[in-house]
């Protein structure tokens, strides 16, 4: 100690802590140790910056698979894929007319793995697609939108679009038949309040259509303007916007308490695992002040233990599980399917059938009755429906429960047979014996827009949830009703646009009978 | 004053507004509309003032052994030239519906997209189609025809051949 270090000592020292430092660097970036023990797993979550999201302890209804069925994960996983597969193909795409075709080719052809990744970033793109779907469904049957959980409802739906707005701004970027065609159709359909201010006559004065016409495609036409204007919504603007939704979604599920789970989740558990450390060994009796800036009830008192276990591992494995999953569902269906590319752009000759990707198809068999009502009315009515159901079911009953609320199964049942009977009869009228154009030709244009098979199937479904209110006593009855039918007219109809429309949006049983041409 | 000194509030209930919170509030309310209103101004941008698209005036040359009722249409351009007895006319292509370019028949117009038709002088037969298929400006000039896209005339409008 009195004497000075000598010099060999000093680079001793430096050599030892050289070795040591991989070590360091990991304990410095980790800090908090291996998992093993309750203390240790709870920093182990709420020390990193992404874990931290999750709450140190998850309940175990949580943690069951037929409460979520990983869905959510799942979205976010191929989302996740969709961004690293997505900053990938922005190395070779270019936006411009011709160009981007070429160079979507060159990904296809020349780059290496071009062609693989180019199919992950549209499976996982799909994937997406029916993930949301599916995960919406799940919290909507569980009944998990109630009270405290509106708002993350509200925002799952913007998520549900800006999922729709990525996979549309996407779809035009190849510039091919397929893409230009559908785009145009689009575009046409945020042109189409048109329909109604012409009808009105105040196009002149007032244009809304009109307007998003302009917006969206910076022309009168899909040209260049457009393509670099969904180029910038598609790989800038659209994903700025997810991210940050999809921050608020997951943080809001925490703030909201976790997963719905039944008022009775207690007796519906039984007791726990053995192996669970419990967190109160006997039930608390008072809160502190904390107490005081903390809305509801506090759930620890006189309870104890809770039903939860430590999410590392529990949550992070099964969440990671789902993740790897994902990953390997979207990498499957890559290896064995490509992703399509037509002939390259013509403006002056149609794709014939012109058709969306699947999911809009539904929508695109909307449209094909009445551009404005099935592109915008119809979906705005939706999409307002579904924004107003948590507002409107201020019910308690079965919350956390699979169908859970009056009628149970057995009204899923009768709302799944009018769903798919309404649009099947409505389709097969109109396909068979036409609509109100061929039966009374003289009729005004404002009634053959205003009634079509899309309202029709509408209203059909919007009367049949009134009846169930009025029957069950329950605006949960009816939002069931609702929801069951749209999703069903939504399978029928994207089925009936994917596999039974033709040339000229005729109806065929099957491709083998499209005329040749 | 503070309110958890008075007798049966709870420190926890709101304060009454006092001036300077109705100061702070409207000052708020100011920036919030400022905001508003530079948010709207950024939308000026997207919207331009001046479309990149092509003229749509051109000339066209009819090919002297055009039939009667026969479509004539010019390359690269969506819009149908007929000439009949009593002069030259020119239907638009472009399907009123959602914007695909209709293929002309004998018996009128057919969009590929949703099915649509249309009859020979573009008035709606059958099909989501909420308006006729428009008749565009033709004038005869000195050296062929021009027909105008942006500008449409009354159906039955020929220019004399």
């Amino acid at each position: 100690m009195s004497s000075a270090p000598s010099p060999t000592s000093g680079l001793r020292s430096l050599a030892a802590n050289l070795g040591r430092a991989p070590r360091r660097i990991l304990q410095s970036m980790v800090r908090t140790g291996v998992p093993r023990t309750d203390r240790t797993r709870s920093t182990f979550v709420f020390g990193n910056v992404f874990l931290h999201l999750h709450a140190v302890r998850t309940h175990r209804w949580s943690l069951r698979w037929s409460t979520t069925w990983g869905l959510g994960i799942a979205a976010a996983a191929a989302f996740l894929l969709t961004l690293v597969t997505g900053v990938l193909l922005m190395c070779y795409y270019k936006p411009y007319p011709d160009v981007a075709y070429q160079s979507i080719k060159d990904i296809h052809f020349v780059v290496p793995t071009g062609r693989f990744i180019r199919n992950i970033h549209r499976w996982a793109a799909n994937i997406m697609v029916v993930a949301v779907l599916l995960h919406m469904a799940r919290v909507f049957f569980t009944a998990a939108y109630r009270k405290p959980r509106e708002f993350n409802w509200l925002i799952g739906l913007a998520l549900l679009a800006s999922t729709l707005g990525l996979s549309f701004t996407g779809y035009l970027l190849p510039w091919d038949q397929l893409a230009y065609w559908a785009i145009t159709i689009g575009a046409n359909i945020a042109q189409s309040p048109r329909e109604v201010t012409d009808a009105l006559g105040i196009t002149e004065a007032f244009d809304p259509g009109g307007f998003q016409h302009q917006l969206l495609l910076g022309s009168d036409v899909v040209g260049d303007e457009a393509l670099i204007r969904f180029y910038v919504l598609h790989v800038m603007a659209l994903p700025l916007l997810l991210v940050v939704l999809l921050a608020v979604h997951f943080w809001r599920i925490r703030k909201d308490g976790g997963l719905a789970r039944p008022a009775d989740v207690d007796e519906r558990l039984g007791p726990p695992p053995a192996d669970t450390y419990p967190v109160f060994t006997e039930a608390p009796t008072r809160t502190y002040h904390l107490a005081a800036i903390v809305r509801g009830r506090t759930e620890a008192v006189g309870r104890g233990p809770e039903n939860t276990v430590p999410s590392m591992p529990h949550l992070f494995y099964a969440e990671f599980g789902v993740l790897m999953a994902t990953v390997l569902l979207c990498l499957a269906l890559a290896l064995v399917s490509d992703a399509p590319l037509k002939e390259l752009a013509n403006p002056t000759v149609p794709e014939n059938p012109a058709k969306a990707p699947w999911y809009f198809l539904g929508l695109q068999e909307l449209v094909s009755f009445s551009a404005f009502l099935g592109g915008i009315g119809i979906p705005a009515i939706v999409l307002l429906g579904l924004g107003l159901i948590p507002f409107l079911d201020r019910e308690e009953r079965g919350t956390g429960l699979w169908f859970g609320g009056p009628g149970g199964r057995g009204l899923v049942a009768q709302a799944v047979a009018l769903g798919l009977a309404a649009p099947l009869a409505v389709e097969a009228l109109a396909i068979r014996y036409g609509w109100l154009r061929e039966w009374f030709p003289d009729l005004p244009q404002f009634v053959i827009t205003l009634v079509n098979p899309g309202t029709v199937i509408t209203a059909l479904y919007a009367a049949f949830s009134l009846v169930l209110v009025r029957k069950y006593r329950s605006a949960r009855a009816g939002a069931i009703g609702l929801f069951t039918c749209f999703l069903c007219g939504f399978v029928v109809l994207t089925i009936i646009g994917t596999y039974f429309r033709g040339p000229n949006w005729v109806f065929y049983w099957s491709p083998a009978l499209w005329p040749q041409h | 004053m503070t309110p958890a000194s008075t007798p049966g509030t709870s420190r926890l209930d709101p304060e009454p507004v006092t001036r300077r919170d109705f100061l702070g509030l409207a000052a708020v309310g100011a920036a919030l509309s400022a905001l508003a209103f530079a948010t709207l101004g950024m939308f000026r941008l997207p919207k331009a003032a001046v479309l990149s698209s092509p003229s749509k005036k051109f000339r066209v040359n009819l090919p002297e052994s055009l039939p009667p009722g026969q479509p004539y249409v010019p390359a690269g351009r969506s819009v149908a030239v007929f000439r009949d007895a009593e002069g030259v006319y020119a239907i638009s292509l472009v399907c009123t519906h959602l914007g695909c370019i209709v293929k002309s028949q004998p018996d009128g117009f057919e969009c590929p997209c949703h099915g649509s038709r249309f009859r020979p002088d573009g008035s709606v037969a059958k099909g989501p189609a909420p308006r006729p298929l428009p008749w565009r400006q033709v004038t005869s000039g000195s050296k062929g025809y021009v027909v105008d896209e942006d500008a449409s005339v009354p159906v039955g409008t020929r220019a004399k051949a």
